[in-house]
């Protein structure tokens, strides 16, 4: 149960065309994140599949069923919006027992399962309380809780930790996992945070402009980028490019090095630059270096290391961490 | 002692609000002073303020000679009738232009809020026809379906204001919760806009309660309300100022005290979106 099937799916606001033909599976209890720059369709990709947008053409099939006509409230998924979307005149557990009222399931079943999940979700406390009385966090966890209740065939997340707070995300963040790997339910996440999509994801959907750029384990996108866009948005601090001399001995219109994969020396390498700043983590230290006819480029070197601003210093690295890529952006194997 | 500039500002507005106040108030305080003059007294000249003799003499005869209690429950019947018939077409007509606007929306409100630019006399001969030949005249049946059709503009508006104050996303998570329209509606929208809602309709029973010329033109005897009740004693046979300073009072009495006490609601709903 919940494996998503896109086929040909577009959709247009008026004549702007927002997703041109996609086609996409999402298999049965796979954890997928949709990740892209703002605007770039992935919201409204997932409100497709939610069926809170209409298709323009194409067709959605879940469980082998088209449902593209069916209503948001047949198609057995369940979501969790950005802004918690919780209703604010009742309690939590009137939220959460919501969707099973909507259903006609008797008293006593919803209170049971609204007891249920308030307990998997450390709500119990707050069981009584209105949403204008909780932290974000609580009222992330009512929406999912709201959700879980439903046991859909899917959930859909839309960009659910972009109103958290840093550390509270990362919480979430955990907690969500740990959600996937109890239920094993069929979950679609959007977000524009890579960091969330590649700690998240069994697969990863990258988007730019409504069409999909590759599709791969967090893994296979970081080390297997299919293009510079990729290339660039996954992985954090993101990816170096260096055109000119160094690009075209290695017949590539640009190359690619990510800052962990390159190494400093004060004596000689590829690529001479000055150091500007020096961002100190403690456990990294990432180095921002001034490369004559390049972008600043970002050198990330374990432990703490001894450059001041000014200092000049030479960058290397081994020849098969570094990535050609195609005048038109595409990665050259 | 001497003042600051602030604090001049201040005192300087406040007493300008106070005497625009008192400018706007002044009418009904002279109707209620002078329903308890006696007729003499009441087109004495110079007129007198408080150096009289108060009499409720008016008020006995007013009741005497026609039935208050009748005019009062058909106003009653009028005003809550054509609010409560109103809202029930507003709501979902205000919940599809808020939340599923289409191309011709906003033309649809200037339109139906353009109705309201129309001089009423301009259409009393066919409604007065139709109500004639549908036997709707006199009737609070007449008056409840003219006075929700006059006031649904107003009730759409202001409604509609309130809903797009309202997360589109909440709707939207009951539709995935698995609510039908209805249920979307029932449970989830009319509670959120409660305020909203509670401000129409106290507005709506104002202006339907106060409605003068559909009322006095539409009524005889049977369905006459409270301002039929006022202008029976602006009477051909002279004027009878304390009496009809009497009848007036006993009118918007009620309207002045369910005015008072929700006038932070009604405030709120007059001023709801522009400022917040």
């Amino acid at each position: 149960m919940g494996s998503i099937h896109l086929q040909n799916v577009t959709k247009k606001f008026d004549e702007t065309e927002v997703i041109p033909p996609l086609d996409l599976d999402i298999n049965e209890g796979e954890f997928v994140v949709f990740v892209g720059p703002s605007g770039c369709g992935k919201s409204t990709l997932l409100r497709m599949i939610a069926g809170l947008e209409d298709l323009t053409s194409g067709k959605i099939e879940i469980d082998g069923q088209d449902v593209s006509a069916v209503p948001p409230a047949k198609r057995g998924l369940a979501m969790v919006f950005q802004s918690y979307a919780l209703y604010p005149h009742m309690s939590v557990r009137k939220n959460i027992a919501f969707p099973l009222k909507m259903a006609g399931m008797d008293q006593a079943e919803i209170d049971r399962k609204v007891d249920g999940a308030a307990k998997v979700l450390n709500l119990d406390a707050y069981i009584d309380r209105r949403p204008g009385q909780l932290s974000g966090g609580q009222r992330q966890r009512v929406a999912i809780g709201r959700a879980i209740v439903r046991e859909p065939k899917a959930f859909l997340f839309d960009e659910p930790l972009s109103n958290l707070d840093a550390a509270l995300r990362v919480n979430m963040r955990l907690e969500i996992s740990e959600l996937h790997q109890t239920l094993s339910t069929t979950m679609v996440y959007v977000t524009h945070d890579q960091v969330e999509a590649m700690t998240m994801a069994d697969k990863i959907v990258v988007l730019r402009a409504g069409v999909i750029e590759q599709v791969g384990s967090p893994l296979e996108l970081y080390h297997r980028p299919a293009n510079l866009f990729v290339a660039g948005f996954i992985g954090s601090p993101k990816m170096n490019f260096v055109r000119g001399a160094e690009a075209t001995k290695r017949n590539a219109h640009t190359i690619g090095v990510r800052p962990e994969h390159l190494s400093v020396s004060r004596e000689s390498g590829m690529l001479k630059g000055k150091v500007g700043v020096a961002e100190h983590l403690g456990s990294d230290t990432f180095i921002h270096v001034a490369v004559e006819g390049s972008d600043l480029i970002t050198v990330r070197t374990e432990g703490e290391i001894d450059l001041k601003h000014g200092d000049t210093v030479y960058l290397s690295a081994e020849e098969d961490r570094i990535y050609r890529f195609a005048e038109d952006g595409r990665t050259i194997q | 002692m001497t003042l600051d500039e602030k604090t001049r500002t201040k005192i300087g507005f406040t007493i300008a609000a106070w005497l625009v106040g008192l400018l706007i108030f002044f009418p009904i305080l002279w109707t209620v002073l002078t329903s308890f003059k006696t007729e003499a007294q009441a087109i004495a000249s110079p007129p007198l303020f408080l150096g009289f003799d108060w009499t409720l003499e008016n008020y006995f005869e007013v009741q005497e000679r026609s039935n208050y209690f009748r005019h009062f429950a058909n106003s009653v019947v009028i005003s809550v009738g054509s609010t409560v018939l109103g809202l029930l077409i507003a709501i979902p007509a205000a919940w599809a232009m808020a939340f599923v606007p289409r191309k011709r929306t906003k033309d649809v409100l200037m339109w139906m809020l353009s109705t309201k630019m129309l001089p009423p006399v301009g259409v009393l001969i066919p409604i007065y026809l139709l109500f004639r030949d549908t036997g709707l005249l006199d009737t609070l049946t007449g008056l409840v379906l003219v006075l929700t059709l006059i006031n649904l503009p107003i009730i759409i508006w202001m409604l509609y204001t309130y809903f797009k104050e309202i997360p589109g996303e909440i709707l939207e998570a009951a539709r995935m919760d698995g609510a039908t329209l209805w249920s979307e509606i029932v449970h989830v929208l009319t509670p959120m806009a409660v305020p909203g809602i509670a401000s129409t309709l106290l507005l709506n029973v104002i202006l339907a309660w106060n409605e003068a010329f559909w009322t006095l033109n539409l009524t005889a005897a049977t369905a006459a309300p409270l301002t039929a009740f006022i202008a029976s004693y602006s009477s051909p046979e002279g004027l009878f100022y304390a009496k009809l300073s009497a009848a007036s009072t006993m009118a918007i009495a009620p309207i002045l005290i369910m005015g008072w006490f929700s006038q932070k609601q009604l405030v709120r709903g007059l001023t709801f979106g522009a400022v917040k």
